[in-house]
């Protein structure tokens, strides 16, 4: 073997992810996988959209589009073309550099994601030991992007737009991470797919129904979908962080925003219902239906619940969730320590109870038009 | 180290993603916080008033649709009140049984849609909106039976309203009455006790009863302050002495209180058209009056409660077939008057939801 | 019902407390010199028996000779009502005292009878046009504008 094998074969050695069912170690896994992430984030976005629109529509009474292709399926291919043969409008104050990034910096990460997220037992692009990190860092960085958009628009209501957003972001980021970190105690990895093997005996929504509760909340907040989505309300004066944004620019913030969507659904079934388990389908398509079962409840409490104010939302956040969160938290580790090794079973109406327990005191000593909080 | 701050100029331009027609707002701002408040009005004047100088008595009745566009039925009724008082005209019993149902009709339709906008400016992304036009559809079937429009009508006439109601009108509304109702409880269900409502719109945007009388409000806004004046009760035109039913009051005159009264007004409409179903007679329409009119010298002013509040026509006639001066009190424009005292000190999202408490229709504001 | 209180009896007492305010009383309203128009407002609204707490509306007629301001008031405690009439002669520069201070439902309708009729109200805090838009030239609503 030449000096150059032995080098090539030492590269090779560092995409190793081993996944134990993978035919071989190929070094065109990495490829492989990146297609499957793009197709599947893609292919997600448009069902979603979907599921949104018609979902909306029969909850108000309506029918929502039903038109193009059968059942109105290629609604969003017709939007998607729509928009692109759109003009491209720069505005002439705009940070040109910022402003043409800021699109990019929002969607990228919704598919970076992906490739820590099991679709099969160790069928993922990487399976990294410090997963639930990664994603969580990760998604933070569409942040990054709203406020380069904002900022560069060079215009009031974006900036104004952006900068609720950021806060609204940065307020929800705690309950989120401490319940994502009550999972990670239960299963004892940080790695996405040891925690959905952990998941076996039972989903952790049963061992973590508060948890559950705070994750979604908190990932509808992060997401700016409804009851939080001040930021691109359509029935308030600004449209937002993406005022500016026209043509394919746009189509990228619109796709982003239903890519947030799929990845806070990917992340809650991952974590909480279980993944890629099931009995009688393959582990993707029950991988897909959790996803859809889970943006179908984001798309229900959008239909039925009013918007809240910006300084409520905070409120709500650092006064209601993150106490909660702590307590959750606590109470979680206290089991982990009464019973080391795998929990019993009857936990689980204790944890429930629990959280009626909290959710009525919190709610007792916390209401959301509490004052104004000035921000 | 201090920052440096200042208030921006923030433009609510005419074109609104909110359904409140064309209406500027000038909102001086600092942060989310409104300073000052410069209202514009005018986007839709047509001159109403001076085109009224030109048409026969008759001929001002379409002109006069258009003022509230959303409630019809009651600007007509204003006018053709105040030229029967002019003129002395009295109408026949069965036109006023009629124009009572059509008024009490159009004031729940007025309401569902005031309503329905009200919560999608709160943030509903569009359900309860949708569910409440789904009523209003009922309703404006009614009336598209009756005189063939859905939304403008023209029915009332000088001396009656201008043509019977035809055999299916009386079974469709008599089946329409109990959905209603039950619809309005449904809603009630569904939103009176919505915390995300109630912190938004409890405690917001007080109008102080004071305050409402000395700017001359009107409808659901004075009595959402807590004043119980209502026109069908304290000045009764047509035949509304003989109908029992409430005034709903507000207690503080925030936005909630406002949305209530609206609600409670529709149920306590729903009870006056039990009544003039029950008791309806038959007999002519339309009083027998010259197509051309001519009422004496004089001026006459008459009014009536519509949804928005209190419409009056001021009219001056000099003896000929066209009114001399036609004045229109628009209760939106009177409404109005204290917008920037509500909304100062409050965040751009209760000045929308502030605004849309009001529920006024800028045909009326502008004419 | 609310009743619309004798234009003669009223005339009577404003006249005790303002002399030279009532012109005539006859008909259903009661003419008042343009002059004590704020006066006869106040004692309109302060007296107490009187209480004419609601400015329901203004109204502008124009008369070739002359121009005729109509106000009607309700009082809401007691279920009356009262016309009162102004008049300002001639067609060019005119002036009344603004009833905004003691009505503030005043304030919009003033506005327009400027914009459209061209009557100035002095005392208005904001005397703009309202409907029209701020280059416009002329009124309206005058006879002689069409």
């Amino acid at each position: 073997m030449t000096a150059v094998d032995a080098a090539f074969s030492g590269a090779m050695r560092h995409l190793d992810a081993v996944p134990p069912d993978w035919p071989g170690n190929e070094w065109w896994h990495w490829l492989v996988f990146t297609v499957i992430c793009i197709a599947f984030v893609l292919v997600m976005i448009i069902v979603v959209i979907y599921v949104e629109r018609r979902g909306i529509a029969f909850f108000a009474a309506r029918v929502g589009p039903n038109r193009t292709g059968p059942f109105g399926v290629l609604q969003a291919i017709a939007d998607a073309i729509k928009v692109l043969l759109k003009e491209n409008i720069t505005p002439s104050n705009a940070d040109k550099l910022v402003y043409w990034l800021a699109p990019a910096v929002v969607f990228a990460p919704t598919i970076m994601i992906f490739a820590v997220v099991p679709f099969q037992n160790g069928a993922m692009m990487a399976d990294l030991n410090i997963g639930v990190l990664f994603v969580i860092a990760i998604s933070s960085i569409s942040t990054i992007g709203v406020f380069m958009a904002g900022w560069s628009s060079s215009n009031k209501y974006s900036l104004l737009g952006a900068m609720r957003n950021v806060a609204a972001v940065v307020s929800y980021e705690m309950p989120v991470v401490l319940s994502i970190a009550g999972v990670v105690l239960l299963a004892g990895s940080l790695s996405l797919n040891d925690i959905v093997l952990a998941q076996e005996r039972v989903p952790f929504i049963v061992m973590q129904p508060l948890g559950f509760l705070l994750l979604f909340i908190g990932g509808c907040a992060e997401i700016n979908r409804s009851p939080f989505d001040l930021m691109e309300a359509d029935s308030e004066l600004t449209a937002g962080f993406h005022t500016e944004y026209s043509g394919m620019k746009f189509a990228m913030f619109y796709l982003g925003e239903y890519g947030e969507a799929v990845v806070m659904s990917t992340i809650i079934a991952t974590l909480f219902l279980g993944g890629w388990q099931g009995p009688v389908l393959p582990p993707w398509l029950w991988l897909i239906v959790k996803i859809l079962i889970v943006f179908f409840t984001m798309v229900w409490t959008r239909a039925t619940l009013p918007r809240v104010r910006i300084d409520q939302l905070m409120a709500f956040a650092w006064k209601f969730l993150f106490p909660l969160a702590l307590i959750n938290l606590l109470v979680t580790a206290l089991e982990i320590l009464a019973w080391p090794g795998d929990l019993p079973l009857y936990i689980i109406p204790l944890n429930f109870a629990i959280t009626a327990a909290l959710i009525l005191l919190g709610s007792k000593l916390f209401k959301v038009g509490w004052g104004r909080v000035e921000v | 180290m201090e920052l440096r701050t200042e208030p921006f100029v923030l433009n609510i331009g005419p074109v609104h993603p909110s359904t409140h027609g064309v209406f500027r707002m000038r909102a001086t701002l600092d942060g989310e916080v409104v300073l000052d408040l410069d209202p514009v009005f005018g986007y839709l004047h047509r001159g109403i008033e001076k085109l009224a100088e030109e048409r026969t008595y008759g001929g001002v009745i379409p002109l006069t649709d258009r003022l509230d566009y959303v409630a019809s039925m009651t600007n007509n009724l204003a006018y053709v009140l105040t030229v029967e008082k002019l003129a002395g005209i009295s109408v026949p019993e069965r036109a006023e049984y009629l124009r009572v149902i059509m008024s009490e009709l159009q004031r729940i339709a007025a309401h569902l849609v005031s309503v329905g906008s009200f919560f999608n400016d709160c943030g509903a992304y569009f359900t309860p909106f949708l569910y409440m036009y789904r009523e209003r559809e009922n309703i404006c079937d009614l009336f598209d039976m009756v005189c063939g429009q859905r939304l403008l009508y023209n029915y009332m006439r000088i001396g009656g309203v201008s043509q019977d109601i035809p055999d299916e009108f009386m079974p469709a509304l008599k089946r329409i009455i109990p959905h209603i109702r039950g619809r309005i409880d449904e809603y009630d269900q569904y939103l009176k006790e919505n915390e995300i409502l109630l912190a938004r719109t409890k405690g917001v945007g007080i109008l102080p009863r004071d305050l409402a009388i000395n700017i001359g409000a009107s409808g659901p806004v004075l009595r959402g302050s807590g004043m119980k004046w209502d026109i069908r009760k304290a000045d009764p035109y047509s035949i509304y002495d003989r109908f029992e039913f409430d005034i709903p009051t507000g207690i503080q005159g925030d936005c909630y209180d406002r949305y209530r009264v609206r609600i409670e007004e529709m149920r306590q409409s729903l009870r006056i058209l039990e009544q003039a179903v029950a008791q309806i007679p038959a007999g002519e329409v339309r009083a027998d009056v010259p197509h051309l009119i001519r009422p004496p010298v004089g001026e006459a002013y008459a009014h009536v409660e519509a949804p928005t509040g209190e419409v009056g026509f001021h009219v001056v006639s000099d003896g000929s077939i066209a009114p001399y001066r036609c004045h229109i009190r628009a209760p939106s424009l009177m409404n109005l008057t204290a917008l920037r005292d509500m909304i100062i000190g409050w965040k751009i999202q209760d000045l929308i939801v502030i605004f849309g408490s009001f529920a006024i229709t800028m045909g009326e504001v502008d004419r | 019902m609310t009743t619309s209180l004798s234009t003669r009896e009223i005339a009577g007492q404003i006249s005790e407390r303002l002399p030279d305010a009532v012109i005539d009383a006859a008909g259903t309203a009661i003419l008042v010199n343009s002059n004590s128009l704020l006066d006869v407002g106040a004692f309109l609204k302060n007296t107490p028996g009187l209480d004419f707490d609601y400015l329901t509306t203004i109204t502008a007629v124009d008369y070739y000779q002359y121009f005729e301001v109509v106000y009607l008031f309700v009082s809401m405690e007691h279920n009356h009502s009262l016309v009162i009439k102004t008049r300002c002669q001639g067609r060019d520069n005119l002036t009344l005292p603004s009833l905004v201070g003691l009505w503030r439902s005043a304030d919009h309708q003033e506005r327009e009878i400027y914009d459209l009729m061209g009557i100035t109200f002095e005392g208005h805090p904001n005397m703009k046009r309202i409907v029209l838009w701020s280059d416009f030239q002329g009124h309206p609503q005058r006879k002689d504008f069409m």
